[in-house]
């Protein structure tokens, strides 16, 4: 079988690099179309942490290109080691997670390549063939590369890890020197404060406040609900605009893409710009004072009551239902 | 300091989006076309650079068909002070790795300091035109900006990430995308909309680009769209008004689906 490329995205928790979930996702949607082989381009190390994780979910060779240059330079090591793995060998695919870096990944990667770029994707059939989930969810597209090594951007929640023993055969390229006068640097910045929290685009549950949350300090409720189902918070358009939440939990169409097992919305009424960012989750629950929400049309089960009540006994019930 | 922006029209995020039943291109002629929303906001932080800058032009660089001069002239009411319309039947349907083999020949008949975009155009939604960008051109890009500022040669950027923000530099000439949160478009003035239709703007075709119009459009694509469809929808789920026990409702809800 020939070979699919999966970029592996690492997040670092209590300072050891972990694969994010949803490279382990491409791993398990590489094996529609051949082997996967695990691409890790990070700080020297770093493939080490992963590689039992990567090989106990299917990794049959794990690459390992490594510079201190991968952490600090944005976008453009990531596209150097692709390129030169795909230039090495023939493989079927490129497959990088549809976050925002991936994209600008995958994009750069398609130029270079000369390859047709698919994104947002869903699913991938054994022929290549890939769904595709536009319009906020409304509109389900099939699509197909016709020119180049197929670079696709998965959309995170559309596969399922799957824990299967793979070869993890352990392998290591040279970056390309990094050319200054190109590179975006990466000087400094801010991480939120550590929450023991999953990671919002790729949670399986997802409890979002909106509007109705009424104020910062009212979202302490949105959060405890979310840590009772172990989940992350979202927020509307409306909640992020006000300043009662960062920037980064905005869900929708200008925000973060969920596609979770469970997305609880409370308070929010669902103006398309949100529901363009939800709709595809699996199981929707509402809860909103306003009966004509046009949110409640997504539900699979809503309840027309004050956030204020609700919420706060849904949480407890939950804590108790899992103690 | 001369700063370039890349503007899209797109169709309506708060109305119908549909793509046609014949080519599964966007269906245009039944949207209502607006200005790209992240967009608006790269052209509203090139005006802010070039006031803070004190000199330099504001250029505009938009493809798209000839609707699309909607959107140009609002760029310009806004306050830039020329823009490039790449317009040419046969780019119907290119694809992104296409279109951006187009926008950087448009790139290359524009002096450009910087070059601003935003993040992502809400139809397609690729997400990758300012990467794909620098790398036809050969140019930095620092991606996802929530704040620029510009110092001497070098560009510095807040990029936005999913737990907060990193401080990103690079040397200029450079590409930046940004999102929404960067600031608040103004609205264009009356005065502005006056002036918008002296100013400057060049419609230049594949032919004044030297591009052979069969490597663009829906023959010269990379990816091909076989099939289309409306998502199905979703069925109509339970609704229950709160009478007290609704959270446990709720509860019992996530236990019968498995969930809690």
């Amino acid at each position: 079988m020939a070979d699919v490329l999966v970029l592996i995205d690492l997040a670092v928790v209590d300072a050891r690099a972990q694969p994010r979930k949803g490279a382990l996702e491409l791993l398990a949607a590489a094996t529609r179309l051949g082997d996967p082989v695990a691409v890790v381009v990070a700080a020297p190390g770093s493939t080490d942490a992963v590689a039992e994780t990567l090989a106990a979910h299917g990794a049959a060779r794990i690459v390992a290109a490594e510079s201190a240059d991968a952490d600090a330079v944005l976008i453009t090591p990531s596209v150097d080691a692709l390129a030169a793995l795909v230039g090495s060998g023939s493989p079927a695919a490129v497959l990088i997670g549809a976050t925002p870096e991936g994209k600008d990944i995958a994009g750069r990667l398609a130029v270079r390549l000369d390859s047709g770029l698919l994104s947002d994707v869903v699913d991938i059939a054994p022929d290549g063939t890939c769904t595709q989930s536009i319009f906020g969810g409304s509109t389900t597209v099939h699509a197909r590369v016709r020119r180049g090594t197929p670079v696709i951007a998965v959309r995170p929640n559309s596969f399922e890890p799957v824990a299967s023993a793979g070869a993890g055969t352990r392998e290591s390229i040279e970056l390309p020197p990094t050319d200054a006068a190109l590179a975006a640097r990466i000087t400094g910045g801010h991480q939120d404060e550590v929450r023991d929290r999953p990671e919002l685009s790729e949670a399986r549950v997802v409890v979002s406040g909106g509007r109705g949350v009424g104020s910062g300090e009212n979202f302490r409720l949105i959060e405890e609900l979310a840590d009772a189902l172990g989940g992350a918070v979202g927020a509307s358009r409306a909640a992020t605009d006000a300043g009662w939440y960062p920037h980064q939990y905005q869900v929708g169409q200008t925000g973060v893409t969920v596609s979770p097992q469970l997305y609880l919305a409370a308070g929010i009424s669902g103006a398309i710009q949100h529901r363009a960012g939800m709709q595809t989750s699996k199981t929707i629950v509402v809860i909103n004072k306003d009966p004509e929400a046009p949110i409640f049309e997504l539900a699979d089960f809503g309840v027309v009551g004050d956030l204020f009540d609700v919420v706060p006994q849904l949480t407890d019930e939950v804590r108790k239902r899992r103690s | 300091m001369d700063i370039v922006v890349l503007v899209k029209q797109v169709p309506d995020t708060w109305g119908e989006r549909a793509l046609r039943p014949d080519d599964h291109t966007v269906d245009r002629e039944n949207a209502n076309l607006v200005f790209n929303e992240m967009d608006e906001h790269a052209v509203e932080e090139a005006l802010r650079l070039r006031e803070a800058a004190g000199d330099g032009t504001v250029t505009v660089v938009c493809m798209g068909p000839d609707a699309a001069t909607d959107t140009i002239r609002k760029t310009l009411a806004m306050g830039a002070d020329a823009a490039v319309h790449v317009c040419d039947d046969a780019l119907h349907g290119s694809c992104a790795v296409t279109t951006s083999a187009v926008l950087a020949a448009a790139l290359g008949t524009v002096s450009a300091d910087l070059v601003l975009c935003g993040s992502e155009a809400s139809d397609a939604r690729v997400g990758a035109m300012g990467s794909m960008l620098g790398e036809r051109l050969r140019r930095p890009v620092l991606t996802d900006a929530r704040a620029v500022s510009v110092d001497g040669t070098t560009v510095r950027i807040e990029r936005q990430t999913d737990t907060g923000y990193q401080r990103v530099e690079a040397a200029m000439p450079a590409i930046v995308s940004v999102i929404e949160k960067i600031n608040e478009p103004r609205y264009a003035s009356f005065k502005g909309i006056m002036a918008a239709k002296k100013k400057p703007v060049t419609t230049l075709a594949l032919a004044d680009l030297g591009i052979d119009p069969a490597t663009v459009g829906l023959a010269g694509s990379a990816t091909e769209v076989i099939d289309a469809a409306p998502a199905p929808q979703r069925e109509k789920g339970q609704i229950v008004t709160d009478g007290g026990s609704g959270g446990l409702r709720v509860a019992e809800f996530l236990a019968t689906a498995k969930i809690v």
